[in-house]
């Protein structure tokens, strides 16, 4: 199964290559990984999803304890959590089919950021799920390029990602 | 006080107690060699920087202390990078301090410019790009202190040449404080009590005690406990030490190349107490097979040993010898006669053994005379393969920090270099290297070193003209093919040659004739009954001394256990 993991690391050059090094060392098996800088800038938060069993990921959360720049392991596969991931894509469309595109489009509640004579591009966010379900209905219209961030995630309710633990669950 | 950053360097090394530095001047690491010059701290120059990180290295493990090293950026950092890893497989605080181009001109693929804080990633415990010269006390300060604490291990300082002459203001940091480092010392109590429950309800305990337990400097509580519960006790390779190897309820070392009695208590135990040793796949053989029927107690200051490789009833993160100062309180002996008696038989009807030869030299009596002739009081290296494995049988450690072996990585050309470390340490004491006459040339330039510092370093020679562990493994699972283990082969060869039976071309070196180049002492050794004498004269010889044993070709190490296999399919021989 997958779990993700919200890593607070120094935000130093190559702590990312440093965590990315352990996991491909290890054989570890990584879905995706998204850093950005968080509230305080010296920490960047890395999210990453990555698949394996629960004793693969007690390793996988040991080993990245391990590393000095690494300051604090959330595992947020259990705790309620906010979890989205953005994708643009960008599908050939034929003047003829563009209306059927944008109804897809619409039920998605995505975005056409930008078109062109043969092409559109599709912003999508949401749940791992639901992008890789629009995707699917993009397939017919010729799909040209995909870029996804990755998965990040957000504790719900009180609860800090930082900290751990379950805040109170909304619904999407 | 305004000093330029090597200088910063160098104070920060005074203020960690660094009383000797192991290393290789180059371009840009020149400034650092500049100061180091007109202190008191003793500089020793290698010959080749692996030689100085490996001395390093047994410096370290031999005192306990932090062993340091230099080299210049590019293939001086290279260099090092065998020596880094061996240290990390270890556990073993060395820090490798490292030149680098200067700052602008990291990137651009500059003269002996190498991305050494990319390579050596895996390798290291922590490391730092120095790149402004206000850091460098704070990152010394942490460097001693990350490699020291903890799991120790090797921290390496990369020291671009701009920063390392640029001025800045010293004061070296009282204290560190990094958020993302703070290992666990003491242990669970609560896990300690129910750690406890289970000893004093176990019929067949076992302790097997590793490396952690000499670094933790927790010998002579495992010793106590051990005693007072009267458990038997095996060692890792890494651990030989940890538990006077002459104790009555010391089983020998287990694994692989374990005895009877270790493997077959390792196998059968209802307990297993391990201590600072981490499941290595050489030590426990087929997993399914190792302490199937037992309980786990694991005591390790590193949580990610933990249930890595086999799963744990009870883990204990922390400090060994904290943990076992607390659970010597409430230690008490054990009624398991039968346990401990049962094992005693299996000691004593299969010790460690060879066929006895007057005619030719046998490896184990080498080491045998070695321990006898310095009443077990030696420091003792090894190189890797069959000589590692002979010094691990045939001399008895008593004490820890006097078996210094590179266990985990299997470093060839390791144990010389790492004997001149100890000996730097420890001037008085007998310091032997037992050698392979494949591992040893790997290092051997080293004797200029060992010679121009007046080291009276002695290196035992087990010479059998094979890479010997090699050519085992191809006598027994490669159908007595023995590609490439020969020393001695020349095209003038028979392809299919197996056996040093008939007419083999002259050894080549000739060691004797290459100790007497590098002003050493060498003896070359033919004939058993002048074993004796040679060691002897090494021992009271002021000098380095080449001990050149002529030994038996195809001699085996026994017991074995194939690899994959479960450690009580054993192979006696």
């Amino acid at each position: 199964m997958d779990y993700i993991l919200s890593v607070l690391v120094e935000n130093h050059p190559g702590v990312l290559a440093q965590i990315s090094g352990l996991i491909s060392g290890r054989g570890f098996n990584i879905r995706s990984i998204a850093a950005g800088e968080t509230e305080d800038p010296t920490i960047t938060r890395i999210t990453m999803v990555v698949a394996g069993d629960d004793r693969v990921i007690d390793q996988v959360k040991k080993q990245l304890g391990r590393l000095v720049d690494v300051i604090k392991i959330t595992d947020l596969t259990e705790i309620p959590s906010v979890d989205r991931e953005l994708a643009l894509v960008k599908v050939s469309s034929a003047v003829s089919r563009r209306a059927e595109a944008f109804q897809i489009v619409d039920v998605f509640r995505a975005k056409v950021v930008d078109i062109s004579h043969q092409s559109l591009t599709i912003e999508v966010t949401g749940i791992t799920e639901k992008v890789d379900a629009l995707i699917e209905m993009l397939k017919p219209f010729g799909i040209r390029e995909i870029v996804r961030t990755g998965k990040i995630s957000i504790a719900r309710g009180n609860s800090l990602a930082g900290e751990g633990g379950g805040g109170q669950v909304y619904e999407d | 006080m305004r000093m330029p950053g090597a200088k910063m360097v160098v104070e920060a090394l005074k203020h960690e107690g660094v009383e000797v530095v192991f290393g290789y001047p180059g371009g840009t690491i020149m400034p650092f060699f500049d100061f180091i010059h007109r202190e008191d701290i003793r500089m020793i120059l290698t010959r080749h920087e692996q030689g100085a990180v490996h001395a390093a290295d047994g410096y370290a493990r031999a005192t306990g202390r932090v062993g340091v090293c230099v080299a210049t950026s590019g293939p001086g950092a290279t260099n090092l990078v065998t020596g880094i890893a061996t240290a990390n497989m270890d556990s073993i605080p060395i820090v490798a301090i490292t030149g680098q181009v200067p700052v602008d001109m990291i990137g651009n693929d500059a003269f002996q410019e190498a991305d050494i804080i990319g390579i050596s990633r895996p390798i290291t415990k922590h490391s730092y790009l120095v790149r402004d010269v206000a850091d460098i006390p704070r990152i010394m300060k942490e460097a001693f202190h990350i490699a020291r604490t903890g799991r120790p291990g090797p921290v390496l300082v990369d020291l671009p040449k701009d920063v390392s002459v640029a001025t800045g203001d010293f004061r070296y940091p009282e204290h560190v404080d990094i958020r993302g480092y703070n290992p666990v010392v003491s242990g669970n109590p609560q896990a300690i009590e129910e750690a406890m429950d289970l000893v004093r309800s176990a019929k067949r305990p076992l302790i097997y005690a590793g490396g952690g337990v000499i670094t933790a400097e927790a010998s002579g509580e495992l010793t106590a406990f051990a005693r007072k519960a009267g458990i038997p006790v095996t060692l890792t390779l890494m651990g030989l030490g940890a538990f006077p190897g002459t104790d009555p309820l010391f089983l020998g070392m287990l694994g692989m190349h374990g005895t009877v009695a270790a493997n077959q208590a390792a196998c059968e135990c209802d307990l297993m107490i391990a201590i600072g040793a981490r499941f290595d796949d050489r030590a426990t053989g087929r997993l399914s097979q190792f302490a199937p029927k037992a309980k786990v107690v694991h005591i390790d200051i590193d949580p990610a040993s933990i249930s890595k490789n086999v799963v744990v009833d009870i883990p204990i993160v922390g400090d060994a010898r904290e943990i076992l100062r607390q659970m010597l309180k409430s230690a008490e002996p054990l009624p398991i006669d039968s346990w401990r008696e049962k094992l005693m038989a299996t000691k004593r009807d299969n010790p460690l053994t060879y066929r006895k030869d007057c005619a030719v030299i046998k490896p184990q009596y080498v080491v045998e005379k070695i321990y006898e002739l310095t009443g077990g009081e030696a420091i003792i290296t090894t190189e890797v393969g069959q000589n590692q494995m002979w010094a691990a049988h045939y001399f008895r450690y008593d004490r820890p920090r006097t078996f210094l072996s590179s266990g985990g990585l299997g470093t060839m050309g390791y144990g010389f270099p790492a004997a001149i470390g100890a000996q730097v340490a420890f001037p008085d004491r007998v310091v032997f290297d037992i050698a392979g006459d494949g591992s040893i040339q790997m290092k051997i330039q080293e004797l200029a070193t060992a010679v121009l510092n007046e080291l009276p370093v002695n290196i035992a020679i087990l010479n059998n003209g094979y890479l010997g562990m090699v050519r085992q493994w191809q006598e027994l699972f490669f159908d007595k093919t023995y590609a490439f283990s020969c020393l001695g082969q020349r095209p003038s060869c028979p392809r299919q040659c197996n056996s040093p039976a008939n007419g083999c071309p002259p050894y080549v070196p000739d060691f004797v004739k290459l100790a007497e180049a590098y002003g050493a002492m060498g003896i070359r050794v033919e004939r058993p009954d002048d074993v004796e004498g040679a060691i002897r004269e090494a021992i009271h010889s002021p000098k380095t001394v080449i001990l050149e044993f002529m030994v038996a070709r195809e001699e085996n190490v026994y017991p074995m256990v194939p690899a994959g296999a479960g450690i009580n399919e054993i192979m006696i021989g």
